[in-house]
């Protein structure tokens, strides 16, 4: 009996800590968790995965047509569709996996109230379901790169690293909403409408027209961290394509205001979670 | 290492916030975790709860609804966290605080057994070594791919059971999961608590099963108002507490004694005249009912009523029979006994109210929880044969009235108990 574990129960004063060795040994229910939503998101409907397609092809065909030919905007010289499906692609990882993570604590609210576990693994479950649907529509963007004759390079590598960075950035707002939600269900209200408004902000004009404006644009645009990531994604799938600045050196400071920021996001996400997380039981 | 304190409980306290204002100033202060100081609206569910208990202990908790005893299981459990103090438990902990936890109705039985399995904090690969005992106890394997959502609720809350029996902790924490299913899966649970119970594993048990407490827990703790009122042998914690639960009673009720009488103790005596929680069938019960009149109460009509777990039994009415004092003045003492009892193990509450000489009004107000009693027995002495029948003695049915079976072949059967006189 020399290895009983013993469990200490006492009043945190303000923040719990991250028990990340807690984390690891129930890594399994982490697992368990984003295979139930993976499971029972498509039970019942008749097309199945087929959505997973459809939401991002439908926005694609309508920015084409408003942005592309009738506004004229400019796509850095790409095809409109593959310059906006890219951009949708990643982005809808992001918002998907934020609003999840947001909703996940109300969502699990019986389970919150009866077990415990590190509550951590329900908004983290939520943004590697999100996963899954972002794979699907990968594919059918590489498939509608073939069309046009576009192909990746080496560059394509980068592409888990960018991953990391929207899924931090995702999983750190998302933390902070999510503990909102559990006392003020205004988030539920807000965040659809936030989340339009960002994307707008995010994939629609190409980084090298904001470049070209100055240190004052570049820097305020580089504090979304999506930014970065969207317009490295594109870099890293597109290049060939791309004509006109695609300037790498420009990607890289871009990168290097987007990445800290995702991290302070996660952050101020885990810390602001960390900070409510002891009261989630009784309010939710 | 034996003796050592399995579960260790220090000046535990957990404060509730009641009401919430929409106040904007200091709900945004709040969110960003800084409550403002406001002793208003609190409430202590629990406050300075101590115990310890050694391992290996079957501990019952008792309390009436509000004591705090599903507060002191969330927080052992980790769901919640204490305001103040501090608990140790030496062990793997595992609670069954509401069977089903986290069962999703899309998914099928089987992959319900995993999810909640894990959820329940156990490993896939343990999991996957007791699907056969989960699969074969919860007896549901013709349905195991079939969306739990499809299920009789029956079905559900077996396969969640046993899903949950399984988890084998060193700790077991649980909270009337008995209240769920019917009468047989209750047994089947009952018999599942007492073989963990035998392997030696630390139990407590919240539950208002006084039959169930007092079969399983040897040991017994009874929270009143967030506190530990008594702890100890479960006979004599079970007394005090129906002792205070009878002479708290009738309740401080702001109408009692506006129609000129007041009950100010109801009591429950045995044969002899002493006071007494525990009978066996075929006793005399007397209840005892001392009443304090503040002017004559002409010819009232008393009306006495008992409930088992199942609800409304028999009564004695001054009504139905036309017998009646009177007339009651000052304080003064009325007795009823019922004879031979035929009641079976359970336990059993007291209703009461008094109505004045036409029927048309109180002269005090009804009395839901006046007293109560338990009837007690096993098989043996119920001289019931079958050999499963210790099993199904108790809360199964109320009463017993002598039959005979008549089978095809034309013989006739008495059971042993209605031969050898009744009950």
């Amino acid at each position: 009996m020399l290895n009983t574990p013993v469990t200490i129960i006492q009043p945190s004063d303000g923040w719990r800590s991250l028990d990340l060795r807690e984390l690891w040994d129930r890594r399994e229910l982490l697992y368990f968790f984003a295979w139930r939503d993976l499971k029972v998101r498509y039970k019942q409907t008749l097309f199945g995965v087929l959505w997973a397609v459809a939401g991002p092809l439908a926005s694609m065909v309508v920015f084409t047509f408003v942005f592309d030919k009738m506004a004229g905007l400019p796509s850095d010289g790409l095809p409109g569709p593959i310059f906006y499906l890219s951009g949708l692609v990643i982005w809808r990882y992001f918002a998907n996996a934020l609003s999840a993570a947001s909703n996940s604590l109300v969502g699990n609210q019986a389970i919150l109230t009866k077990v415990y576990f590190p509550r951590l693994i329900i908004p983290l479950s939520s943004c590697i379901t999100g996963l899954a649907d972002f794979l699907i529509a990968l594919g059918v963007l590489l498939l509608l790169m073939a069309y046009y004759h576009v192909f990746p390079g080496i560059a394509m590598l980068l592409l888990p690293g960018l991953l990391l960075l929207a899924m931090a950035a995702a999983l750190g707002s998302g933390l902070f909403f999510a503990s909102l939600n559990v006392k003020y269900r205004d988030v539920g209200y807000i965040l659809p409408f936030l989340l339009q408004l960002w994307m707008f902000c995010t994939i629609i004009v190409p980084y090298s027209e904001v470049a070209q404006r100055g240190g004052a644009w570049r820097f305020v645009y580089g504090l979304n961290p999506m930014g970065g990531v969207v317009e490295a994604f594109r870099w890293c799938l597109l290049r060939g394509a791309m004509t006109g600045p695609g300037n790498a050196d420009a990607l890289w400071m871009l990168l290097g205001t987007g990445v800290p920021v995702a991290l302070f996001l996660l952050a101020a996400g885990l810390l602001y979670f960390k900070r409510l997380e002891k009261m989630f039981a009784d309010i939710v | 290492m034996n003796g050592e304190a399995a579960i260790r409980v220090e000046g535990i306290g957990k404060r509730y916030r009641l009401g919430q204002t929409l106040d904007w100033g200091r709900s945004i202060r709040r969110a960003f975790g800084n409550p403002p100081a406001d002793a208003s609206g609190e409430i202590w569910a629990l406050r300075e709860v101590s115990f310890e208990v050694p391992r290996g202990t079957v501990l019952g908790i008792i309390g009436r609804n509000g004591a705090g005893k599903s507060t002191l299981l969330k927080i052992l459990t980790r769901v919640t966290e204490p305001t103040t103090g501090r608990a140790e438990l030496r062990g793997r902990v595992g609670s069954l605080l509401e069977v089903g936890t986290g069962f999703n109705p899309e998914l099928t039985g089987l992959e319900n057994i995993y999810l909640n399995g894990a959820i329940l904090g156990m490993r896939k690969a343990e999991i996957g070594r007791k699907l056969e005992e989960i699969v074969e106890f919860s007896g549901v394997r013709a349905f195991l791919e079939t969306p739990v959502k499809r299920y009789s609720s029956g079905m559900f809350v077996r396969l969640a059971f046993a899903v949950a029996a399984h988890l084998d902790p060193e700790i077991l924490l649980i909270d009337e999961v008995l209240a769920v299913g019917d009468a047989s899966f209750q047994r089947r649970c009952l018999g599942k608590m007492d073989e963990v119970a035998k392997g030696g594993r630390t139990i407590l048990f919240v539950s208002h099963n006084m039959g169930a407490i007092r079969r399983l827990c040897p040991q017994c703790l009874w929270l009143d108002g967030g506190r530990v009122a008594a702890m100890g042998n479960t006979e004599d914690v079970i007394a005090q507490y129906f002792d205070a639960v009878n002479s708290d009673s009738p309740p401080l009720d702001p109408d009692a004694g506006r129609g000129g009488l007041r009950i100010t103790r109801v009591a429950v005596l045995d044969a002899q005249g002493a006071p007494c929680q525990f009978f066996e069938p075929g006793d005399d019960v007397t209840i005892r009912i001392h009443y304090e009149a503040s002017q004559r109460i002409v010819r009232p009509q008393l009306n006495l009523s008992v409930s088992g777990a199942h609800g409304l039994l028999f009564g004695a009415n001054m009504v139905l029979d036309d017998l009646r004092p009177e007339g009651l003045e000052g304080s003064g003492v009325i007795e009823c006994t019922f004879q031979k009892i035929p009641l079976l193990p359970q336990t059993y509450t007291l209703a009461l109210a008094v109505y004045d000489e036409i029927g048309e009004d109180y002269v005090s107000p009804p009395i839901h929880n006046a007293a109560s009693f338990q009837v007690q027995g096993d098989a043996g002495k119920l001289k019931y044969t079958g050999a499963m029948a210790d099993k199904y003695v108790e809360n199964v049915y109320t009463i017993r009235i002598p039959y005979q079976w008549r089978f095809p072949d034309g013989t006739i059967r008495t059971p042993r108990w209605a031969e050898e006189g009744h009950p």
